[in-house]
């Protein structure tokens, strides 16, 4: 190659060709450059050697350290297993009471629980457990299929309203669309679930809310109870108390009585196991304050 | 511009569109159930449109042979304009769904605004819009100066940008609309690959032609890094798109791949768009504008071969890093790791070269918001190329792999390096082209670097953050060995920083919209006309004078 002229600045050549002004100088390449080459080329086949790396047709050369990612992760899992069977094993052989009354077990169940409420059921029924409109709030005691352990377990594992063969089955009619309630009535019966809150206002008209509470026994109490107290074998839910799935204000529960509602909860038999589901089931007992 | 072409040009370009228009009328015709029925409307009236432009100076008189001795930068000017179009439009989607993410309850209810939809708008928009029109633009500009030679016609240049324009609404138009392969940065699907297949040919057959009229005796290195680009990405796209079609009347296709090998596939066609789409062409941008704006010779030749053959050769063996841990073999995984640690010496020797090329020239990156553009862009280069190989190692993926770590890596390489070497050249290029003597305003330029270099940062350091939080509460474990976190309680935690980052990149789209307005006031005329037109054309030897910084 031809050398030209030389750079004032750097006192380098340079390689004597110009392109529309630009020209390149001849310094050679410093060594730090063939060194990093030298160290990062040493460490690859190094770590050829090392581990599995360059295929041969139908296998691989397999690293004389006899790595091998999938054997890794099985053996990883198998030793997670056999620490956590240390309590799982406990848990799955114990009754509901007897954790709850065994401090060490219920500090795990928090712990674990905490994390499988987050990344299973937060997404409806909130982080905090208190649902929103449309789910309901787990902390308030409120409970649609009865707060015993075993009926919370039973729900989580078959579902509501879910694709499986046992789910519980819960259906809210559609009084209004379906034409079994007229316009007057739905205004009457709404009125009368609306006195029967704890935080009832007084009622302005006392022939209305006779009205309401005939439309009420001839319609809803199949369901809801002559007292309204709901029904634990149905999913019914209990309308004299402070806890609305929909909203408690005149216009929800107008839509609720006009639309009907069918909510739906996943089944987790096939996505948690047993152990998982126990621990939930206590977690979910702890929000309501039950634990003890 | 029509004007400027010849009247067999002009034929030529009638007769093309209108089989560019027939095809569109056999997709909307075939595909009318489809989208690829509005597709096919769309190509007819892109077409169409285009047929009016040379239609209203098809009777013009012939040019003047005379303008056969000069270069032809009639393309350039329109690329460099629609790439600062689509950086506008890009970036904005950006910040939209950076916001989005802050602020989910933000979103419009229509199925074309939702998350899944914008996202790629955004990737594609800036990616192909806004670099590809600038690798373009400045190839055109770069090749014909250093060959010393005009471009060999004037039909295929307009070809070549345009059809790629063309290949650019079809994609995002497709997005909008649900149409996708779901391969990231390869999402149009099957009839808008082969237009640009077809379009990308004719760009590299272009580019051939030039290189081989040129009258400088060697090749100069910003070519090798353009033909690199042109070269692999052709190769990249036919490989990676191969794809049957459901039915000539339907936009879906099933890639030709399956499963790990699909993977495997992507991920090679992905990092190899990183390496030779984002890396090797504006490398060839850096290594003409940087040297010109600077008036310094590039530190050493020695060193430019040993860095061109370094990335070339080592990229392509690097995008099993993409797949760490997967279901690929781990005998891929090594390759690919061992290979990108090789990779960080040539990239990091084109980096030094760069920087070491500014020996001499400092007091004007001190003075010269766009000579510090592309400061800046090497010293990102340089930061990303670090990371990357960093990132590549196993247990480190372990930690960063999903998180918005990633995220943060990618828009160091986006923001830091393709943005701002581009933003450079095309405030060095502007004046250049529209023979100004310099941009319609020093002063916007500066805003511009702060905001973008700020923007930058800010991003980039709330990805670190919030990535490095998200792998950490991944893997943190309770006593009893069970998963301390939620997902969700990782999603409140992220929150912070993706208000930042949107922040971040509002920061980076306001100096977008402060370029391009500078830029089409510079056009526009709106500042000074350089007297002296007569040395920047192909027969003159040597330097020209038009082509000094003129600040």
């Amino acid at each position: 190659m031809d050398v030209g002229d030389r750079d004032p600045v750097t006192g380098q050549l340079t390689t004597g060709h110009e392109w529309n002004g630009i020209t390149e100088l001849y310094t050679p390449v410093p060594r730090i450059v063939f060194f990093f080459l030298f160290v990062t080329i040493l460490f690859s086949i190094v770590y050829w050697v090392l581990m599995p790396a360059w295929p041969l047709g139908w296998t691989y050369t397999k690293g004389i350290l006899g790595f091998d990612q999938k054997a890794v992760v099985q053996s990883q899992l198998a030793e997670a297993g056999a620490e956590q069977s240390a309590w799982t094993s406990r848990i799955d052989g114990m009754d509901y009471a007897a954790i709850q009354a065994d401090p060490e077990l219920m500090k795990i169940v928090h712990e674990a629980g905490a994390t499988l409420f987050g990344d299973n059921c937060a997404v409806c029924h909130g982080t905090g457990g208190t649902g929103g409109k449309g789910f309901p709030d787990l902390t308030a005691g409120a409970w649609l299929w009865g707060g015993e352990p075993e009926a919370i377990a039973e729900t989580l594992r078959v579902g509501i309203n879910a694709p499986h063969e046992e789910t519980r089955v819960s259906q809210m009619l559609s009084f209004g669309r379906d034409g079994i309630l007229v316009r007057d009535q739905i205004d009457d019966v709404v009125g009368y679930v609306q006195s029967l809150g704890p935080s009832a206002a007084a009622a302005h008209d006392e022939e209305a809310l006779a009205r309401g509470a005939e439309v009420f026994a001839g319609n809803c109490a199949a369901c809801h109870g002559e007292d309204a107290k709901g029904n634990r074998d149905l999913g019914a839910p209990n309308l004299t108390d402070a806890s609305w799935i929909y909203g408690g204000d005149r216009q929800s529960i107008t839509s609720t009585v006009y639309s009907g509602h069918q909510g739906l909860m996943p089944s987790w038999e096939q996505r948690l196991t047993p152990t998982q589901r126990k621990i939930l089931t206590l977690y979910v007992l702890g929000l309501s304050g039950e634990t003890q | 511009m029509v004007a400027q072409l010849s009247k067999g040009e002009r034929q030529l370009s009638v007769i093309v569109l209108l089989a560019l228009a027939l095809a569109g009328l056999a997709m909307a015709v075939a595909g009318r159930a489809d989208p690829l029925g509005v597709h096919g409307i769309i190509v007819i009236l892109f077409s169409a449109a285009l047929i009016f432009v040379v239609l209203a100076q098809f009777n013009a008189p012939e040019p003047s042979p005379e303008r056969l001795k000069d270069y032809y930068d009639d393309p350039s000017k329109v690329g460099i304009v629609l790439s600062m179009f689509w950086a506008v439009i890009g970036m904005a989607l950006g910040v939209w769904v950076a916001a989005l993410l802050a602020w989910p309850d933000l979103t419009i209810d229509a199925a074309w605004a939702s998350f899944g939809r914008l996202r790629p708008a955004h990737t594609s928009a800036v990616i192909f819009g806004f670099g590809g029109n600038a690798l373009i633009a400045t190839s055109y500009h770069v090749m014909q100066r250093t060959s010393r030679a005009r471009l060999p016609g004037q039909f295929s240049p307009w070809f070549v940008l345009i059809g790629y324009n063309l290949f650019c609404v079809v994609a995002a138009a497709g997005y909008f609309m649900g149409v996708t392969q779901s391969k990231e940065y390869a999402e149009p699907e099957w009839y808008a690959d082969i237009w640009l297949t077809i379009v990308w040919i004719a760009y590299f057959v272009l580019y051939i032609r030039t290189l081989a009229r040129r009258k400088e005796p060697h090749i100069y290195v910003a070519n090798w890094y353009y033909l690199a680009f042109i070269l692999v990405v052709a190769m990249l796209h036919i490989v990676n798109n191969l794809a049957v079609p459901v039915s000539l009347g339907h936009a879906k296709s099933y890639s030709a791949f399956s499963g790990v090998q699909d993977a495997m596939t992507q991920w090679w066609y992905g990092h190899n768009a990183v390496a030779f789409f984002l890396t090797a062409g504006f490398l060839g941008m850096m290594y003409y504008y940087l040297p010109k704006r600077a008036g310094r010779p590039i530190f050493s030749y020695r060193l430019s071969i040993i860095s061109f053959w370094g990335i070339t050769f080592m990229y392509m063996w690097a995008g099993s890093h993409h797949l760490h841990y997967t279901a690929l073999p781990q005998w891929v995984q090594t390759l690919g790791m061992t290979f990108s640690l090789v990779l960080l010496v040539p990239s990091w020797a084109s980096a030094g070269n760069a920087l070491a090329t500014l020996n001499g020239a400092w007091h004007k990156v001190r003075d010269d918001a766009t000579l510090r553009f592309m400061m800046a862009a090497a010293v990102f280069y340089g930061l990303t190329t670090f990371e990357g190989s960093f990132l590549a190692i196993r247990p480190v993926n372990s930690l960063s792999h999903y998180t918005d770590w990633t995220i943060g890596h990618v828009h160091a390489g986006a923001l830091g390096w393709v943005a701002l070497i581009t933003f450079g050249s095309i405030y060095a290029v502007v004046p250049w082209l529209w023979r100004r003597q310099a941009m319609y305003s020093a002063r916007l330029v500066e805003w511009h670097f702060w905001l973008a270099l700020s923007g930058t940062v800010i991003y980039v350091f709330a990805m670190w953050n919030s990535g490095i939080i998200q792998g950490l509460m991944w893997r943190t474990y309770n006593e009893s060995g069970t998963l301390t976190y939620s997902f969700i309680e990782s999603m409140v935690a992220m929150h912070p920083y993706y208000i930042a980052r949107a922040f971040g990149g509002l920061l980076f789209l306001l100096g977008a919209i402060i370029g391009t307005y500078n830029v089409l006031m510079t056009i526009t005329g709106h500042s000074k006309a350089v007297e002296e037109v007569g040395e920047d054309m192909p027969h003159r030897a040597g330097a020209a004078i038009s082509a000094e910084p003129a600040e």
